[in-house]
């Protein structure tokens, strides 16, 4: 079965078309990468699969759950780590996760051991008694996304995971989303062309809201003929522009 | 659960800030020991504690407003609402998740004004905690002006419009510093058709035993806090919807 099926999924504002007709398939413990320049229609997309805006038209199903007619149900299957760290700044690690856990409905006592077995599988024993607003912001995006995953979500939306992380950050972070992997449905949106290689099965690529090709970011340099994945992407959006 | 863990965290947000601290609970004390300080070296009958005391827990209450609205302004600036949106929380949950970790909040604001006037002279009688209960509307009052702008207002917005305007119209509009009837006209005309000179004058009623003075002063608070409640809920849903 599809984690994620959208079925001409539009986003209209005011005359503009955000996300143009979106028809994408994500299998079941896929991690997927959605690639395209600014206004490409990304975070829309994401915007409409986790129900923070609804679309014009189409509809998206989410393990079967429509985000029209079911969002109480999608909403209990998805967690997001947005592009900005986003975390309760004068609270501790310890009570962020908590309190995600909380959010969710867990108990007291099942927040608190969720948390911990969050804490310990992301290393934020260290600093779990300090406020996140005082951590760096790679300890931070690492908290955000341990919050993301609190809930054991059946689909994870990850924006912009690593924006703004030196590389050593960014190499922990990679090698957290790969242990997630085949555990859950990853949809990841990246600028950085050598994150979405690494780390997806499959890639989409999106130009002024229209998806343009669905595949591995090998088929994906096949297709455009080089063997380098960034100048995979400049050929096919530019093409796309001709 | 769910509101309870919103709740909590929304408390914990605004007790742990050491600005908040000082303006909600330091602030109206110190106002009140020196205008003690002032009345016992320039005796003025508005500045005895039993008159003054109803006044500062007033005034003090419109600091919620700021709290309150800045804390919410500053999650809509971040994502950490739209995080939270994404969750199961709902529209209900996320407004009484707001306004309710609050009102304790204010309550022990007054419960601290009216302990500290006791030490400075105020007689200690069951209409003290009268005068605690009495601030409730009051606070209900003000915690929805802080959902109001909160969902307006950005948190810089906030700061000037909370912070120095409501503040400053509290101050000035509600006979807590000097008597309006002094003023008279148009002042006073506009200051009895709002809330805050209601709100001090029910509590010294209360404060006096008076329960019979309380009236009308209670409907102009309730009606008003009613109205604030109901447009601030119109105002976070739309802000909500707009997210």
């Amino acid at each position: 079965m599809d984690a994620i099926k959208t079925v001409e999924l539009t986003k209209k504002y005011k005359g503009l078309t955000a996300v143009d007709a979106l028809d994408l398939t994500v299998r079941r413990g896929e991690l997927l990468s959605l690639l395209g320049v600014n206004g490409a229609g990304k975070t829309t997309t994401i915007k409409m699969l986790t129900g923070l805006t609804r679309p014009s038209s189409g509809d998206a199903f989410l393990n079967g759950k429509s985000i029209l007619t079911d969002s109480a149900a999608v909403k209990n299957m998805i967690a997001v780590s947005p592009q900005e760290t986003a975390v309760a700044p004068n609270l501790t690690v310890q009570e962020n996760l908590e309190l995600m856990a909380g959010v969710h409905g867990f108990s007291k006592a099942e927040a608190r051991d969720k948390a911990a077995e969050l804490s310990g599988r992301f290393g934020l024993e260290e600093v779990a008694n300090k406020r996140a607003g005082k951590l760096s912001g790679g300890w931070q995006r690492r908290l955000s996304i341990a919050m993301a995953l609190i809930s054991g979500p059946q689909i994870l939306f990850l924006d912009e995971p690593t924006l703004g992380l030196d590389v050593l950050a960014r190499s922990d972070l990679w090698d957290m989303i790969r242990a997630l992997k085949g555990s859950m449905t990853v949809i990841l949106t990246t600028h950085y062309m050598e994150e979405a290689e690494a780390l997806s099965d499959r890639v989409a690529i999106l130009k002024s809201g229209q998806l343009l090709l669905t595949g591995t970011p090998a088929e994906i340099k096949d297709r455009a003929g080089t063997d380098k994945f960034d100048e995979a992407f400049v050929r096919i959006v530019k093409e796309a522009t001709q | 659960m769910r509101v309870f863990a919103f709740s909590k965290r929304n408390d914990l947000e605004v007790l742990r800030d050491p600005l908040n601290l000082f303006f909600g609970l330091g602030f109206p004390i110190v106002l009140l020991l020196l205008l003690t300080v002032i009345q016992r070296n320039i005796p003025v009958a508005l500045f005895e504690i039993e008159h003054l005391a109803p006044g500062i827990a007033v005034f003090g209450l419109s600091f919620m407003t700021l709290f309150s609205a800045t804390l919410i302004a500053k999650d809509r600036g971040s994502s950490f609402l739209q995080r939270l949106y994404t969750t199961p929380l709902t529209a209900g949950d996320f407004i009484l998740g707001y306004l309710l970790p609050v009102l304790p909040i204010c309550i022990v604001q007054s419960v601290i004004c009216y302990g500290a006037a006791v030490l400075l002279g105020l007689k200690v009688t069951v209409h003290i905690v009268t005068s605690v209960l009495f601030t409730l509307p009051v606070a209900l009052l003000f915690v929805s002006l802080g959902l109001l702008c909160g969902s307006i207002f950005t948190d810089k917005q906030v700061g000037g419009i909370c912070g120095a305007l409501l503040t400053n119209l509290t101050a000035w509009l509600s006979g807590i510093w000097f008597d309006l009837g002094l003023v008279g006209g148009a002042f006073q005309k506009i200051a009895n058709l709002l809330p805050f000179v209601h709100a001090v004058e029910m509590e010294r009623a209360a404060l006096r035993g008076e329960t019979e003075a309380v009236f009308p002063h209670i409907w102009w608070v309730m009606g008003y806090a009613a109205a604030v409640t109901a447009i601030a809920v119109c105002a976070f849903l739309r802000q909500m919807k707009r997210q």
